[in-house]
């Protein structure tokens, strides 16, 4: 009894340092930190048989872009820069040709789009055309979108479009995107300059 | 008195690491949080393009990573300089694709296999014909959900310079 008594001898903490800082490397060395980021997109689904005629649309109602071998942009019919695409897409979905869209500040051109619901971009590129260009112009694409919803929430609900949550404003969400529905079409790519 | 201190000045006590371990610890925990684990062996390059309207992918548990690139330099006696498409940790053919991405998505529960993300992590320089011969595999695979990865650019003006 009486030894048990005894104070216990304090356990050597000494390597405990080099133990943790054993473990902190194998952690810096097998682990990496990048979030993955990248621009979403949905592939449209793939029927061989079925070549059923697309429906019809209007030519007003398409925004066509090509893109070539070299890199160059061709939207509609007019060789333009990657700078510029933007403000062009934006101001074709936003034109309301028909009047019956009444948040849009387009200028009603007459060979432009009829309303934001029917507008249609279409992009088409070449096999030779790099991936860095493609993913610029698809970024510019939905950007233009992005920038039309942006402005829509701020006049409707003054907030901002991009800073909303998913799960607490869905319905507003839901409102936004039904406004400028995002319609982004890829026709099979040429294969001039491959 | 003098010899005193010369005593004292000699004898330096020792610098406390008592709270070594515990600084060490928060730090592995930090990484542990922070960090995910290597999973492949990149053996193509991958020089990612720029975006500003990227999207974080939030669970990557969902995520399946295809690759495509120029091969890297100690590998190109082999495969050429061409870019091809890598799988897992293995180079691969389009054809592989399919059974890749079948394979993955019956590793995954039901609920999440409808909710899989294909990544593509392309350089920029690779060529659409590449990229869009993937997309049509991941068509045929029913794989619909992609995502092109990219990077944020810290300057945005860059984008739009004719060099990138």
């Amino acid at each position: 009894m009486a030894r048990n008594k005894r104070a216990i001898p304090e356990i050597n903490a000494g390597s405990m340092a080099d133990i943790a800082f054993l473990l902190l490397i194998f952690y810096l060395v097998t682990t990496t930190m990048d979030t993955d980021k990248g621009i979403n997109r949905k592939l449209p689904p793939f029927d061989e048989e079925l070549v059923e005629d697309p429906p019809p649309i209007k030519e007003r109602n398409i925004f066509t872009v090509l893109v070539n071998s070299n890199d160059q942009l061709l939207v509609e019919d007019e060789y333009l820069q990657i700078s510029e695409l933007r403000v062009k897409a934006m101001e074709f979905v936003d034109n309301n040709g028909d009047g019956s869209c009444e948040y849009c500040q387009g200028y009603n051109i007459s060979t432009s789009s009829d309303n934001p619901d029917k507008a249609v971009v279409s992009l088409q590129n070449d096999r030779g055309t790099s991936y860095g260009m493609y993913v610029k112009v698809q970024n510019e694409l939905v950007a233009a979108y992005e920038d039309l919803r942006e402005r829509y929430a701020q006049e409707k609900f003054g907030r901002s479009y991009r800073s909303m949550d998913s799960e607490e404003d869905k319905e507003i969400l839901k409102e936004i995107k039904l406004a400028y529905p995002q319609k982004i079409s890829e026709a099979e790519p040429l294969n001039i300059g491959g | 008195m003098a010899v005193i201190k010369k005593k004292k000045d000699k004898a330096l006590p020792a610098v406390n690491t008592s709270a070594l371990p515990d600084i060490v610890f928060m730090l592995l925990f930090f990484f542990m949080v922070a960090t995910v684990m290597r999973e492949v062996d990149l053996k193509v390059t991958v020089n990612k393009p720029q975006a500003t309207e990227i999207q974080k992918l939030e669970r990557k548990s969902l995520v399946t990573y295809i690759y495509a690139g120029a091969p890297r330099v100690k590998y190109q006696d082999k495969f050429g300089r061409s870019p091809r498409v890598q799988l897992n940790d293995a180079f691969a053919s389009l054809d592989d694709i399919q059974p890749f991405v079948i394979q993955e998505r019956e590793q995954k529960s039901e609920e999440d296999a409808a909710m899989m993300t294909m990544s593509i992590k392309a350089d920029k320089t690779v060529k659409m014909g590449l990229i869009t011969d993937i997309k049509l595999q991941l068509r045929k695979a029913q794989a619909l959900k992609i995502n092109y990865s990219s990077n944020q650019p810290k300057d945005v003006e860059a984008l739009y310079s004719s060099e990138n």
